[in-house]
């Protein structure tokens, strides 16, 4: 028998380089966080963002309502730019959608223990965007009360959806990125609705965290399967979160149009996703820091290494729009050229090149570690890189329709009042869901925070693997 | 059986070292019913209650494979066998067009069977619980580790268990009513 001390000695725990910041206990580090959820004082600034995003989406169900009445006319799409803001803004959402399950899942997969601070909000954030997302191509068929014609149910008429289409790929994959993000969230969340339930100090929150709970009471037996589960979701979700943006640039890059005809579709889509979502994760987690306080849990470090791969993928898109020049001047496709030259010096060429800025000039500071670190300025930076991505997709989907094939199929794209009406409305819709979010649920994973502190304050020292030494 | 008989008892421990060494001597005693609570996975606490093997991969893998199967042969029989439409000629079982729905439908039943799986085998859901009847448990969540011991357990009313519980030293020590 070896002693805890001689034990200790033999086999170091793994120690990892500070996560947290601070000094924090079990109980301490559960109340901080919660405290945001059961504290019925709100600050100030999250009435005014809830005010302004609940305003915005005032406009938007405004805005849907119309549209519904009168049809999708009111947008500026028309032959042959017949895919306007709707799927602009579907392809920049659901990107954002993807850094959520990125965190979640793939940090977890690779042992990313920094991850645990900021994967509940981020994945709430995805689901968010994946449900502002999914709205817009649900109104840009027209007639949306046929939506679930999309799906595959006996009907009178003995007809299915046509599942070679990769219009009808993206149905599933969309809907199934956000029930498999929704239960990934969810089981996470468990643990933590069962802490609320047991700090609630009203009947109401009792009982409603309580029913959302499900019973749950930190059983070890609850536990071991609990981790199994998780880990195996994470690995489903894996190959799920690349396999989304790849079916959306599917929906492009089947299509025979120049522009969007070409194999470098589906990786440039991917890196894209995750450089627009990394960007919506600093815009979130810079500002929360600060107005709960939480300095210790979100460090410079999770800043930084969100800024590097945002950086990371940031030069894979840049990377994209190169290869896509390279290859019109390789293959000498007299389309594609023009396709190309129009992008870059036609009528809507500056679109183009503020991409360019926004995507590839601006985020070359984040080479610089003093501008990772410092939070105003990844501010400032990651909201280029959404308004350049909002952009980008733009540039693919309207800049390219405006060139066909055919000279008389050349068009010019005016967007309407309601397009710029239907893209704040989705961003008031998404922050009321965000607030909503912070007020009611836990936004950090708590049990998670627990099991990181180190063993002098009652975690496990952020790593599992220290085997308790025999009695 | 008398009414208020309490359903077992409830050791309260303040850190992890503390309830394993309970859960392993207890063990070692012979005492098969007891479920540890923590506020955080703990492995070893699994390991030393002699969980071994998680049935939930399985329940996954299966569903997977069903559901992967189920929407391949879904399109394959509407696209080819229902409803044949002929597109350019192509094959009407062109099957990598196939293959998108029939991944995603794949990673759909299995999270799903995962996740059904994972609540029904923790015996969920579940809204009460007798030990919720203690106030002290709420820590659970918080700060505390717990031992409890059902009254179910042959060994339960022996002189050895009241001797080990003696000897573990718990901070907290409470019997469970119903």
């Amino acid at each position: 028998m070896v002693s805890p001390a001689e034990h200790e000695a033999t086999f170091p725990p793994p120690r990892p380089s500070a996560v947290l910041t601070g000094d924090h206990d079990l109980g301490e580090v559960t109340d901080r966080v919660l405290a945001v959820v059961t504290e019925p004082k709100v600050p100030a600034t999250w009435w005014l963002v809830f005010g302004l995003a609940g305003l915005l989406l005032t406009v938007f169900l405004y805005a849907v309502g119309y549209l519904l009445i009168v049809g999708v006319g009111i947008w500026g799409i028309h032959i042959p730019v017949a895919w306007g803001f709707a799927i602009v803004n579907f392809v920049w959402w659901i990107g954002i959608g993807h850094a959520g399950t990125l965190i979640s899942a793939i940090l977890l997969l690779l042992h990313q223990k920094w991850r645990t601070s900021i994967n509940r909000f981020a994945e709430a954030m995805t689901l968010f965007a994946v449900a502002c997302a999914g709205l817009f191509p649900l109104l840009h068929l027209g007639r949306s009360w046929f939506f679930y014609w999309l799906f595959p149910y006996p009907n009178t008429l003995g007809i299915w959806p046509q599942f070679r289409s990769p219009l009808v790929w993206d149905v599933f994959a969309v809907s199934t990125y956000f029930s498999v993000s929704l239960v990934f969230w969810y089981l996470g969340m468990l643990p933590d609705l069962a802490a609320l339930r047991d700090r609630a100090t009203g009947r109401l929150g009792r009982v409603t965290y309580g029913l959302f709970a499900l019973g749950w009471r930190n059983s070890v037996a609850h536990w071991w399967r609990f981790e199994k589960a998780y880990v195996l979701l994470a690995g489903l979700a894996t190959p799920l979160v690349l396999s989304v943006h790849t079916v959306v640039s599917f929906d492009f890059a089947v299509a025979i149009v120049p522009g969007w005809h070409s194999t470098v579709f589906p990786p440039y889509f991917v890196a894209g996703a995750i450089y627009s979502g990394f960007a919506m994760v600093l815009v979130l987690a810079i500002p929360l820091r600060s107005l709960y306080g939480l300095h210790d849990f979100v460090t410079e470090r999770h800043l930084n290494n969100c800024a590097k791969l945002m950086l990371a993928s940031g030069m894979i898109v840049a990377y994209g729009y190169f290869i896509e020049l390279v290859m019109a001047v390789y293959l000498q496709n007299p389309q594609e050229l023009a396709t190309q030259h129009h992008r870059y010096f036609g009528t809507s060429g500056v679109m183009q090149w503020a991409v360019i800025v926004c995507n590839v000039i601006v985020p070359q500071a984040l080479w610089s570690p003093w501008v990772r670190k410092n939070p105003v300025w990844l501010f400032g930076v990651s909201l280029f890189v959404l308004v350049g991505m909002w952009l980008e997709r733009w540039v693919i989907v309207i800049g390219s329709l405006q060139r066909d094939y055919l000279p008389s199929s050349y068009g010019e794209f005016r967007a309407t009042a309601w397009d710029w009406a239907f893209l704040a409305g989705s961003l008031g819709l998404f922050f009321v869901l965000f607030c909503l979010f912070l007020r009611y649920l836990p936004m950090m994973s708590v049990f998670e925070l627990r099991d990181l502190l180190p063993r002098s304050q009652g975690g496990q020292d952020g790593s599992s693997l220290k085997v308790t030494p025999c009695p | 059986m008398p009414v208020n008989r309490p359903v077992g008892l409830l050791a309260e421990f303040a850190d992890a070292d503390d309830l394993v060494r309970a859960v392993r001597e207890l063990r070692a005693a012979g005492f098969e019913q007891l479920e540890a609570f923590s506020p955080y996975p703990l492995p070893e606490a699994a390991e030393a209650l002699g969980y071994s093997r998680a049935a939930v991969p399985a329940v996954m893998f299966i569903g997977g494979l069903v559901g992967g199967c189920a929407a391949f042969f879904m399109q394959y029989w509407t696209m080819g066998l229902n409803y044949p439409l002929n597109i350019g000629g192509r094959p009407l079982n062109s099957w990598p067009a196939f293959i998108p729905i029939t991944f995603e439908l794949t990673i759909l039943t299995s999270a799903l069977c995962g996740f059904l799986g994972l609540i029904a085998m923790c015996g969920l859901p579940r809204y009460h619980h007798p030990l919720f009847n203690v106030d002290r448990f709420n820590s659970a969540s918080r700060d505390r580790f717990f031992l409890f011991i059902k009254a179910a357990d042959p060994a339960f009313d022996s002189t050895a268990l009241s001797e080990l519980l003696k000897r573990l030293d718990p901070i907290g020590l409470e019997e469970v009513p119903e």
